[in-house]
């Protein structure tokens, strides 16, 4: 017996084309076609994921300069070096675990050591794919591009970030890896926002009683923990780290000079990533004894099986988790 | 049409239109072949250690791509040059005494092969080595550079541009090479020419019994690929071949598999293991030398 399955028909139901309707911030596909009327260079290929990353809004409207390698990502990588030597360039884009873990060699080898302008849109990092699970997740990624020589690296947090840091980027020398979220990321910047620089730490929140130093999704949650301190008259500083490579320890050394406090927030693992960058920068600048603390994923651990939003919430990644984190260091009740 | 028929219009798909090329150029591809043999042996000789024998596999495919098979000029920079990718990068040290003969290298520089600051290195750097397409050393990458690079000729419209990899044939395990075929096939890129220097074997031993890789033919043949072999070390054949298949072009990709010995040229690192890596102390680079001299 043939079992056929209803024709769904409730309106919470939705298909591929409607999630990645949702994912509003994978600007890429939208922002790279409008640089590449003017700019004939820009080239963009995608590993069989081209509606789940938005590239698609790329292929429509320049399906000569768009191609799609099928699930062999490190064909994909190599292959846009070798594009990149004809003068091209070319933006890869997958999920950030086949790219920023799976391809590390290519990027390190075929991108950053012969200096290429290759770029890497590595969407989905963290662990933002949630109940797909750990093979899914990159929370190593950061550890890893940071230490590659002569590459850029890059998380913007939203969709107005993401797009200027694309188009500030067009004609960068070398390579880079933007580490970017899902796509449903809440809006932290506004449109060219002069807040949101390249190369320098992000200043979004004065205060001297902390020093919240947050890197993608965790900025937005950072400013909501913020806020909820400020009602109780604590002043938080928040900076979003979103350029990883080269990093700007001077601003926070500057903001970590005056509060002796650090909290770090950031979806990765608790070592290697931002935390590591920021007090290795407090170091170098001998600040002197500053309480620090780090939020991320914990450095044994594999995330649990769950939906994104209640995986940040259980490990202290939203707002809620961030200001509980916070009080505690200060010692003040909520 | 019986299956007899169809293998028939198979081979005759595959079979390129012969090309002769004259005597003295076949004597050139000889005297080429014979200079990096023993290039080899006098700048591993400054190293202290290095890959003879890999290098002495694909003499004669190195001495050919430079004798006329590949279209280059004075400017190692210019575009519409042909691309040659070593993904096979440890027969770099095979390669530079042709770069430095084309005026592209200072003889210096040649000289100090490997030495500090020297831009001379075991493994080529596209940015230290002018007429270096590709830096390489990571066997897998090489395919899909070159990938790369024929799909952009194609899309900048560079009719005249051929790009040619030269593949090692253990290096056929990795799995990145397959990414790679099977992309050419499925883009139809017959500015691509792949030869493999079917040498039989890996730092370890035989090929196949370390990780077999044949049928190599036919794997390429099942991504879309052109076929042909011949025998690496017959300077006529070579020439030859790679002429014709450098000038077929069309909508599939090529591959020569060329049939070679490790070691070739020197009695004693014939198909010799040992001498995958190794160092010619001077009375015994001196005697290499003359044996080379005398082939």
């Amino acid at each position: 017996m043939t079992y056929t399955a209803p024709i769904p028909s409730d309106p919470r139901s939705w298909d591929l084309a409607t999630s990645a309707k949702l994912a509003k911030s994978l600007v890429a596909g939208q922002v790279l076609a409008d640089l590449a009327e003017e700019d004939e260079r820009i080239v963009v290929l995608t590993a069989d994921l081209m509606y789940s990353n938005r590239t698609s809004d790329f292929a429509e409207r320049h399906p000569d300069r768009f191609i799609n390698v099928g699930i062999a990502e490190q064909n994909m990588v190599t292959m846009a070096a070798g594009m990149a030597t004809f003068g091209y360039v070319p933006y890869v884009s997958t999920f950030a675990s086949f790219i920023g873990l799976l391809c590390a060699e290519q990027i390190r080898t075929d991108l950053a050591y012969p200096g290429l302008p290759v770029r890497v849109l590595a969407h989905h990092a963290g662990i933002s794919l949630g109940y797909y699970g750990t093979s899914h997740h990159a929370t190593e990624d950061i550890s890893i591009m940071r230490s590659i020589a002569g590459l850029k690296a890059i998380g913007p947090c939203d969709a107005a970030s993401a797009a200027k840091a694309l188009r500030a980027t067009v004609d960068e020398p070398g390579p880079i890896y933007f580490r970017l979220g899902r796509g449903r990321d809440p809006d932290v910047y506004e449109p060219d926002d002069p807040r949101f620089e390249v190369g320098r730490v992000a200043r979004l929140r004065e205060g001297d009683d902390l020093t919240i130093v947050a890197n993608g999704i965790t900025v937005h949650a950072a400013l909501q923990a913020a806020e909820a301190l400020a009602a109780d008259g604590i002043e938080a500083a928040v900076l979003d780290a979103h350029t990883f490579r080269p990093f700007d320890g001077e601003t926070v050394v500057e903001y970590v000079g005056r509060s002796k406090r650090l909290l770090v927030a950031e979806e990765h693992n608790v070592q290697g990533g931002i935390a590591s960058l920021c007090v290795e920068a407090i170091g170098e600048a001998g600040l002197g004894p500053v309480q620090i603390e780090r939020i991320g994923m914990p450095p044994d651990e594999y995330a649990l099986i769950g939906p994104p939003y209640n995986l940040y919430q259980h490990y202290g990644m939203d707002g809620a988790g961030i200001e509980r984190r916070a009080r505690r260091m200060l010692e003040v009740a909520a | 049409m019986s299956s007899t028929e169809r293998r028939a219009e198979g081979a005759a798909r595959e079979a390129y239109p012969q090309v002769t090329v004259p005597e003295e150029k076949v004597r050139e591809v000889v005297e080429r072949a014979r200079l990096i043999r023993k290039e080899t042996v006098r700048l591993i000789g400054i190293a202290k250690s290095g890959h003879y024998s890999s290098v002495y596999s694909c003499a004669e495919i190195l001495a050919a791509l430079y004798s006329g098979v590949m279209r280059l000029s004075d400017d190692p920079e210019w575009p519409q040059r042909d691309r040659l990718v070593l993904s096979k990068g440890h027969v770099a040290v095979g390669v530079y005494p042709l770069l430095a003969e084309r005026g592209y290298l200072d003889r210096e520089v040649l000289d100090g092969y490997t030495r500090v600051g020297n831009p001379l290195g075991d493994h080529p750097d596209m940015r230290r080595v002018p007429g270096i397409d590709f830096s390489s050393g990571s066997l897998g990458h090489g395919l899909s550079i070159t990938v790369g690079m024929a799909k952009a000729a194609r899309m900048r419209g560079y009719d005249e541009v051929r790009i040619w990899a030269l593949l090692g044939d253990q290096e056929l395990n990795e799995g990145q090479i397959w990414e790679a075929a099977q992309a050419a096939g499925h883009f139809g890129l017959g500015n691509l020419i792949a030869i493999v220097d079917r040498n039989t074997m890996g730092l370890d031993g035989d090929t196949e019994e370390v990780m077999a890789v044949e049928p190599i033919g036919e794997k390429f043949r099942a991504c879309g690929w052109r076929v042909s072999e011949i025998d690496g070390h017959d300077p006529r054949a070579v020439i030859e071949t790679l002429t014709a298949v450098g000038q077929a072009g069309g909508d599939r990709p090529h591959c020569v598999v060329a049939r070679t010995v490790k070691g070739k040229g020197v009695a004693y690192m014939e198909r010799a293991r040992t001498w995958h890596l190794g160092y010619l102390a001077p009375p015994d680079a001196e005697a290499t030398l003359k044996e080379i001299e005398a082939r």
